[in-house]
């Protein structure tokens, strides 16, 4: 299949692939909600997602300039840079979080390119999060980051695509850490009336090349979507319905709506 | 990258080239692209490849660029402005070709791509307008689907230009996003293209983004370098003494240089000081390339501010920061101030009214002008000013001037 490294190799994994195989192999969907960082409220909003449920919690550091997001979350970024925002902020904020459940960030590369791939990646492990996503630094481009982040202990997580051709499919899943992010359709973040065709394909190619836990993101609107997704995948990320409901109805309403997930989730 | 300044070798390469087949121009470029637009992009390259070799593919394009582009562009000389200035002033008139501007050469190119390719649609980024205008006017002429993303601030400035691309048949979207100019519209047309990749080209407007395009687009503009070249060479009899253009993402730039770049000719890139990527010399990374970048102290990409739309823009193509980089071309900036000045020194003193961009090349001439008597200057005239008379005639307060 692909090469593995050696913490692979000995069986040992970082925190959040550890706890998510551990959920997985006890039978148990995954739900990883996605909260911008740095929006009003975004932390009593993590806690209502970890208690009502989620398996880890996926923070989003704003950035100026975010390609991979839709209206929603480019909406809560925005909001969350005019309030001060800052990368050290978020991750102060971050520090002080007791959610009992792992925790990623989901940010830009430029972010971490301008203070050094050691130096980003310390910062999040010193912040308490073990794991980051990156999605304009497509595996062809990740060698240097994914070198880093292995050396400092951080799981450098990556995304799979629908348009991700077979041949690089197998070494893409093998070199991610914590999970294998597989993007569910062609196209930005946001909710969509339908789960697409793709979210199926695309984890189940997943699937078939690695033993880590696969997790489908990127336009699952629904808990009965998200229920869908997890006939081939080992879970789900929701982003944009959580930030919406934290925009519209606050921190408190997210717990709720991360319950209706969870629910859905364990009783199919 | 050492084989590129140890100068002419046997095997000589141009400081020009091919970048790696990573996309590397020395240390810039690259594909940081999301995942799902890295098979596409190297669709792309595979496809321009292939193209570009063909030389049914490189005639049509060229007889497109003459019968409807109106190419080869002229060069003239300006000699009012050369007996004013003390130097010997050469314009390469992009602003005749069809749209414009220089921006017809590389938006061909890339349709007749496109189509070959088998995509129906065309999406597209615009500052000005110039971009949004040629692709429109491309995608009218082979029959294609187009959609173009600009800036609400820039739509606002640009009126002319919106109206132009919808007469053409083209969809304009007003960018309301993050500071709603060049930069936000790139991320909106990157959007677009990560939805809608399998039946849509994007056709990017300058020598920028990731690989192949910082490459494919400047090949596209060789065709003005070359020009200007054997223009030069017929007039003067050899190369000017400096090469002078503006620089926003770099494509008329790019275009130019590289028909001096392995000569001896002094290339200057002008860059606005609201918006010089270079001049700040930072590197990041954002529109699916490294290059250099204006950014904040953690790395958020900053606004470029302008006079000129066209060239509001935080970033720089990388193979402009490789020159840079190197020592092969410099990047100075001027103010909006000289370059108000000199839109109106060179409308006045040749009849010529240049696009703001270009305003932008002439400014620094007249600032140098002191320091290189005698010498003769290329400067790319790569637009008209026509679009932009709207605006100058708020800058200027000149609205009583008719009556």
């Amino acid at each position: 299949m692909s090469e593995a490294s050696p913490a692979d190799r000995a069986g040992t994994f970082g925190a959040l692939e550890t706890h998510l195989r551990a959920r997985r192999d006890s039978g148990a969907k995954l739900l990883v909600p996605y909260v911008t960082g740095g929006y009003q409220g975004w932390q009593r909003a993590v806690e209502a997602a970890a208690a009502a449920g989620a398996d880890a919690i996926e923070i989003g550091v704003p950035f100026s300039d975010p390609v991979m997001d839709g209206p929603v979350i480019q909406q809560a970024s925005t909001a969350a840079l005019a309030d001060g925002a800052t990368p050290a902020s978020v991750l102060e904020e971050a520090r002080e979080l007791d959610t009992g459940v792992p925790h990623a960030v989901m940010t830009y590369y430029n972010l971490c390119h301008h203070q050094g791939h050691e130096r980003f990646a310390s910062a999040l492990l010193d912040a308490g999060v073990c794991a980051a996503i990156l999605p304009d630094l497509p595996y062809v481009e990740a060698g240097p980051w994914l070198e880093a982040a292995a050396e400092t202990g951080l799981e450098a997580i990556l995304l799979a695509a629908p348009t991700t051709p077979e041949h690089r499919l197998a070494d893409l899943c093998g070199a991610s850490r914590g999970f294998v992010y597989a993007v569910g359709l062609l196209g930005v973040t946001g909710e969509r009336t339908a789960l697409a065709r793709t979210a199926t394909q695309i984890a189940a190619r997943c699937l078939a090349v690695t033993d880590r836990p696969v997790l489908t993101g990127v336009g699952i609107g629904s808990p009965s979507q998200a229920v869908e997704a997890c006939e081939v995948s080992d879970g789900v990320i929701i982003g944009s319905a959580v930030v919406r409901t934290l925009m519209s109805d606050g921190p408190e309403a997210v717990g709720e709506l991360v319950a209706s997930y969870r629910t859905a989730l364990d009783h199919g | 990258m050492a084989a590129a300044t140890d100068g002419p070798t046997p095997c000589h390469r141009s400081v020009m080239g091919e970048p790696t087949t990573d996309g590397r121009f020395g240390e810039f470029g690259g594909r940081f692209v999301p995942e799902t637009l890295v098979a596409a992009c190297e669709e792309l390259e595979a496809a321009f490849r292939e193209a570009w070799a063909d030389p049914a593919f490189v005639a049509e394009f060229e007889t497109m660029l003459r019968d409807y582009g109106g190419r080869p562009s002229p060069l003239t000389e300006c000699r009012n402005l050369s007996s004013q200035l003390g130097v010997r002033l050469l314009v390469k008139r992009e602003d005749l070709n069809h749209t414009g501007s220089h921006k017809i050469n590389n938006v061909i190119g890339q349709a007749l791509l496109a189509q070959r390719m088998g995509k129906t649609r065309l999406v597209a980024e615009t500052g000005a307008g110039q971009h949004g205008v040629a692709t429109a006017t491309a995608a009218a002429l082979l029959g294609m689907e187009c959609k173009v993303y600009m800036g609400a601030v820039d739509v606002d400035r640009q009126a002319l230009n919106v109206f132009r691309m919808r007469l053409l048949g083209s969809e304009v979207e007003s960018v309301q996003s993050g500071s709603r100019t060049l930069k936000d519209a790139v991320n909106e047309a990157l959007r677009d293209w990560v939805a809608t990749v399998e039946n849509t080209h994007y056709c990017l407007g300058s020598v920028m983004g990731p690989h192949p395009y910082p490459w494919m687009v400047r090949t596209f503009h060789h065709i003005l370098g070359d020009e200007a070249a054997a223009q030069c060479k017929d007039l003067t009899g050899g190369d000017p003494d400096m090469v002078v253009a503006c620089v926003g993402g770099g494509s008329n730039a790019a275009g130019i240089f590289s028909g001096f770049a392995d000569g001896d000719a002094r290339l200057v890139g002008v860059e606005p000081a609201g918006g010089a990527a270079v001049g700040r010399g930072v590197p990041g990374v954002v529109h699916g390339m490294t290059s250099y970048l204006m950014q904040d102290e953690v790395g958020q990409v900053m606004e470029a501010e302008s006079i000129s739309a066209g060239l509001d823009y935080p970033g720089v193509g990388p193979e402009h920061a490789y020159l840079a980089a190197i020592g092969r071309a410099e990047y100075p900036s001027v103010t909006d101030d000289e370059v108000v000045e000199a839109f109106t020194l060179m409308s006045r003193a040749e009849g010529i009214i240049p696009a703001l961009e270009c305003a932008h090349a002439l400014a620094w001439i007249v600032r140098a002008a002191p320091e290189i008597q005698g010498q003769t200057v290329l400067m790319n005239l790569s637009g008209r000013g026509d679009k932009d008379v709207d605006q100058m005639m708020d800058v200027l307060g000149m609205h009583g001037l008719s009556e």
